[in-house]
């Protein structure tokens, strides 16, 4: 159990960060799809920089090894363009509609709204309705 | 301790997102990304008399990320509940009188609109259709926001930009075109 320890502080931490920067208010979600403040591009672009610095200092550093052991690696993402485009359209209509995606699901669901609640359901039955279609999907 | 009460700017949340990516990778070699609890979460759920092959996996393998979660959750509550923001959310004054102007009530104090959150059938019929949305996307584009734009992007892959403007051009039809005439034809 103890080796679950880390991931659920830094699972605290974001849940904390994602309703504390308010990334999981659909207020702030319109007001970036309208391009009336920065906040939220902010996040997103501040984030992805640090992503991407602290990859690149991973990879010079030559840290091999993660905590437990293992080596570290990025998987690459599967090649191909339909699933990942039209995927994404059907999640973004989605999410500027109710402004709420997964992570911010989970951490709204926390806080105790029945709304946030019943969102995750219906993402639950969306997921096993992909699973359920894969095959006749164009990839 | 007024940190912990009041709203993060940008420029402190963005960055502690965007450490989620090596802290996963350094804690143990994980990919940072959320939209695949909800896999697990099917795959936990789903009865041995249905036979979808794409939830037939060892779930527990996936322990890590069903923990991670759970701290969001967790992280939500003590957030939102125990170091809750008492003031209402300070939309830029664009936005304030766009949301006016769509019916909205000026936000008051919760993250979302009581108008879309508050219990009914009527509401709580479109919330559960919009998460079956955002699920069927999810999974179809192999990822979210955390696991494309974040994660993916960092790791400079091409397939999570074409994800990410896909979510981008998905949101902005949505956000443009129905969400104004969602309350008033």
């Amino acid at each position: 159990m103890v080796r679950y320890v880390p991931y659920l502080l830094v699972g605290i931490l974001f849940g904390f960060v994602l309703v504390k920067s308010e990334a999981a208010s659909w207020y702030r979600i319109q007001e970036m799809f309208h391009f009336q403040s920065f906040h939220m591009f902010g996040i997103l672009f501040s984030a992805i920089a640090t992503g991407v610095v602290s990859i690149q200092v991973v990879k010079r550093l030559g840290r091999r090894h993660a905590l437990d052991g293992q080596s570290i690696e990025i998987p690459d993402k599967a090649p191909g363009t339909v699933s990942y485009v039209v995927g994404g359209l059907i999640f973004g209509f989605g999410w500027g509609l109710i402004g709420l995606c997964p992570g911010p699901m989970f951490a709204l669901a926390g806080t105790g709204s029945l709304g946030a609640m019943v969102v995750l359901a219906g993402a639950l039955h969306g997921t096993w309705l992909y699973g359920a279609l894969k095959q006749h999907l164009p990839h | 301790m007024d940190w912990l009460i009041h709203p993060w700017p940008w420029y402190v949340a963005g960055p502690l997102i965007g450490l989620m990516v090596p802290l996963m990778l350094f804690i143990g070699n994980r990919s940072f990304g959320i939209s695949n609890n909800l896999r697990h979460l099917c795959a936990i759920t789903q009865p041995p008399t249905v036979e979808v092959d794409f939830f037939r996996y060892n779930w527990k393998e996936h322990t890590w990320s069903l923990v991670f979660v759970i701290g969001t959750g967790l992280g939500g509550y003590l957030a939102g509940v125990v170091f809750a923001n008492p003031e209402p959310l300070a939309l830029s004054p664009a936005a304030h009188d766009m949301v006016l102007s769509w019916g909205f009530l000026p936000p008051a104090g919760n993250l979302v609109p009581d108008e879309l959150f508050h219990t009914s059938v009527r509401n709580f019929t479109f919330l559960f259709a919009c998460g079956v949305l955002v699920g069927f996307g999810t999974r179809y584009a192999g990822g979210c926001t955390s696991g494309h734009a974040i994660t993916g992007l960092s790791t400079l892959q091409l397939p999570s930009l074409y994800a990410v403007l896909g979510i981008f051009g998905g949101g902005l039809i949505a956000s443009w075109f129905l969400v104004p005439h969602m309350l008033i034809g």
